[in-house]
């Protein structure tokens, strides 16, 4: 809840909302008329709106040249850009993702005609959002960010960069960039050579990439603003995450983390097999399982020096009892410390680039990785 | 109903609770309770945490809404985590960091509620545990050692119960049995100093085995009472006669907790008979249906009246859900896969009970609860004169008119 939400340190001052979860209350919202930020009951942050959850996949075969799809819990919603201007003038985000052809990406392989097309058609949709967006007073206070794609295909991508910043848009998007770690090497080369095409005063996100050694290399690469998924998707798994970010500690401190860090990573070896409930992403190196048996009896906090509300005020034992009896509350004390240890990791990447430090950054993350 | 003397009280029990006002009509009643953990005004509705939990609210969010005192279930904590658990993470209290009141059943409820896992003894009650088989027996010495490794500040004798639609020999033995096992406890108990030991009336249904009940009973030296046996399947006419029998034979100077109650208007009839300590999970679990409790009754949230309804649950609730939310948006979040809306909900719930409590408080206090009554009634059915009659003649009983 909001009361909950706001005990996070280090909360950032922008929120991701999904088309997905919003488009079926397009029709209560225009009746609101004051925008989904005030809707929800936080007018104070910023918001960007994308079109599909990070979580949720998009099933294939629902983009046509004059139609994007997205999937509710009452089913699709095909949104044409008239109809998704529409929506968004109820939504009234700060920023919203343009209307897009991501599909190329949910395929396997991805034939030049198929990337060229998704270039041809999202740069169709920019231009005629665009132009809606000018016709509408509400519609103009909200920020569009243009959407790059293309496949795996260097040529198309380039094009699509290159197009998409000679629009009016108030940042990028970068798409199809999210996959497979078979193909990670070409489409880090694919990202680096996107960012050189585009503006340096507009904003990079990037969707699908959370995990904290994915999100610095897309840093490394130009990119500016991460989904903040993978917190979540851990605290579902029931983990909490227990990754250290901080690369200069005191000499002693390394020792102590060293000797901790050697220790999760041995275990972690053992127990990767473990299968997860809801999630079907496997445990990363970068958490602890609170619902193994050794934590029965843990009564330290999830991390040592957290500040968190949960680490502040409970035990590991604690949560691993909730998470056995299936309480609620498991779930959200887990959230509110894996929120905020994901917020301090940006926090450090902030410093480290600030003060030239990334290179220490990155090897700390990558001897956690598994 | 003629009035009745009540028994005086041995010297030597604890007076926990300290009786600020009295209503001059009715036998309501405000007091306070002095409590290891910090004082608790009455009188209270007591949310129920029985898995040391309060059902995806934090401990601050619930001590913000002014909860001084809540319930864990010694059944369910008694298997998982277990006590010895608990015990080393400095009780209860220490292992949920609920910096308040606890008071813990002693898992007689179960036998009720779980009655195709139990069977009842002279020893115990003995039940087979859903998650391994594992068959445990609960004796009055074993729920008071479990309790006393709680740690909580008011512990439940192990009582015989039997639900209160049985009739027949069976609620005679359950009644006597209680006794026994109230004496049990009573000599099992190893922290009196710290934990306050309250005794259970039964008898079911049946005035003179509820009479003979209370004489015993007591004759003990406890902190305070219990009403049990109610609130199960009973109609409510039945249901009010016996809690006014039982209020009026017991001492005034020892608290008298209703268990399992209740609704609004239950709290309300039954603070006028002389209750001072409430719970019911009634509040916390249609939370989780998506129904707000107010002052006219609940909302269903879901329903598709609430899509474009842009006002709070409650204009006059302080609650943090009223505070920043609406119906629209709650009717959205409970269309969602989130479970948001379920917190939202439960802390509203939570407020709503504990500011009725504060609201009829006051209302004694300030000598006008009849009229408080009567408003609410008013409120909650339309008309006063449009109250269930059972609450119309419980009330009647202790000298409250509705019309």
């Amino acid at each position: 809840t909001h009361q909950t939400l706001h005990t996070i340190h280090g909360l950032p001052a922008m929120a991701q909302l999904t088309l997905s979860s919003l488009a079926e209350h397009h029709e209560a919202l225009a009746e609101y008329k004051e925008g989904i930020g005030k809707f929800i009951g936080m007018p104070e942050l910023l918001l960007y709106c994308s079109l599909h959850d990070p979580v949720s996949p998009c099933p294939a075969g629902y983009v046509t040249n004059k139609s994007v799809s997205v999937w509710g819990l009452g089913g699709r919603v095909e949104m044409t850009a008239s109809k998704f201007m529409a929506i968004q003038q109820a939504l009234q985000p700060d920023w919203f993702q343009c209307l897009s052809d991501g599909e190329v990406n949910c395929e396997e392989a991805t034939s030049i005609k198929r990337a060229r097309k998704s270039v041809d058609r999202s740069l169709l949709f920019l231009d005629n959002c665009l132009r809606l967006q000018e016709e509408s007073e509400v519609l103009r206070r909200s920020a569009i960010i243009g959407v790059i794609e293309g496949g795996d295909v260097m040529e198309e991508r380039l094009r699509s960069a290159r197009e998409t910043a000679k629009r009016p848009v108030g940042g990028f998007l970068l798409d199809g960039f999210q996959g497979n770690p078979a193909t990670q090497e070409t489409r880090l080369h694919l990202l680096s050579s996107v960012t050189a095409e585009l503006p340096e005063d507009k904003p990079r996100l990037i969707c699908g990439v959370s995990r904290p050694d994915e999100v610095l290399e897309c840093i490394e690469r130009g990119v500016d603003l991460f989904e903040s998924f993978f917190p979540y998707q851990v605290t579902e798994r029931g983990c909490a995450l227990t990754f250290s970010f901080d690369y200069q500690p005191n000499p002693e401190e390394t020792l102590l983390q060293q000797n901790g860090i050697q220790e999760e990573i041995k275990y972690v070896d053992q127990t990767k097999k473990i299968k997860t409930t809801s999630c079907n992403q496997e445990m990363t190196s970068f958490e602890i399982n609170l619902k193994e048996k050794k934590y029965q009896e843990d009564f330290d906090p999830l991390v040592r020096g957290c500040s968190c509300y949960c680490c502040k005020n409970h035990t590991r034992a604690y949560i691993h009892h909730l998470l056995v009896t299936n309480e609620l509350l498991a779930g959200v004390l887990l959230m509110m410390h894996n929120f905020e240890h994901y917020f301090g990791f940006f926090h450090s990447i902030r410093e480290a680039l600030k003060s030239d430090r990334l290179a220490q950054l990155k090897e700390l993350i990558r001897r956690q990785a598994s | 109903m003629a009035a009745t003397v009540s028994p005086t009280s041995l010297e030597s029990a604890p007076r926990i609770m300290r009786l600020v006002a009295e209503c001059s009509r009715s036998r309501a009643r405000a007091g306070e309770l002095r409590l290891p953990h910090g004082p608790v005004a009455t009188p209270v509705f007591m949310p129920v945490g029985t898995q040391a939990t309060m059902k995806g609210i934090t401990a601050e969010q619930l001590d913000a809404l002014g909860c001084r005192i809540c319930l864990g279930n010694t059944y369910h904590l008694g298997l998982r985590p277990g006590p010895e658990l608990i015990q080393k993470a400095h009780g209860l209290h220490g292992f949920m960091n609920w910096p308040h009141n606890l008071l813990t059943d002693s898992g007689g409820f179960q036998m009720v509620s779980l009655v195709s896992l139990s069977e009842v003894t002279e020893e115990g009650v003995r039940f087979r545990s859903p998650y391994d088989g594992d068959e445990t027996l609960l004796s009055p010495e074993k729920s008071v050692e479990i309790q006393n490794a709680l740690g909580s500040d008011i512990i439940m004798q192990l009582d015989d119960v039997v639900s209160s639609t049985v009739t027949g020999p069976r609620v005679e033995e359950a009644m006597y049995r209680s006794i026994r096992w109230l004496d049990r406890c009573i000599a099992a108990h190893q922290r009196p100093d710290k934990q306050n030991l309250f005794a259970i009336i039964q008898g079911g249904l049946d005035a003179d085995l509820r009479t003979t009940c209370l004489e015993e009973m007591t004759k003990r030296d406890v902190p305070g009472f219990a009403i049990g046996g109610l609130s199960g399947g009973e109609s409510k006419g039945q249901f009010w006669r016996m809690v006014a029998l039982s209020t009026s034979r017991l001492p005034k100077d020892k608290p008298r907790y209703l268990m399992g109650v209740g609704y609004a208007t239950d709290l309300v009839v039954c603070v006028a008979l002389g209750c001072d300590m409430f719970d019911c999970v009634f509040p916390t679990r249609t939370a989780r249906f998506g129904s707000a409790l107010v002052p006219t009754g609940n909302l269903q949230l879901k329903k598709k009246q609430y899509e474009k309804d842009f006002r709070p649950i409650d204009n006059d609730c302080a609650c943090p859900t009223c505070q920043k939310h609406s119906r629209a948006f709650l009717h959205a979040l409970l269309h969602s896969d989130n479970t948001a809306a379920l917190h939202h909900l439960t802390v509203h719930n939570i407020a709503y009970q504990l500011q009725l409590m504060s609201a009829v408080r006051a209302s004694i206090v300030e000598k006008r609860f009849p009229d408080f009554v009567r408003d609410f009634m008013g409120t909650m059915y339309g008309d006063p004169t449009l109250c269930p009659t059972w609450a119309t003649e419980a009330l009647a009983s202790v000298g409250i008119t509705l019309s």
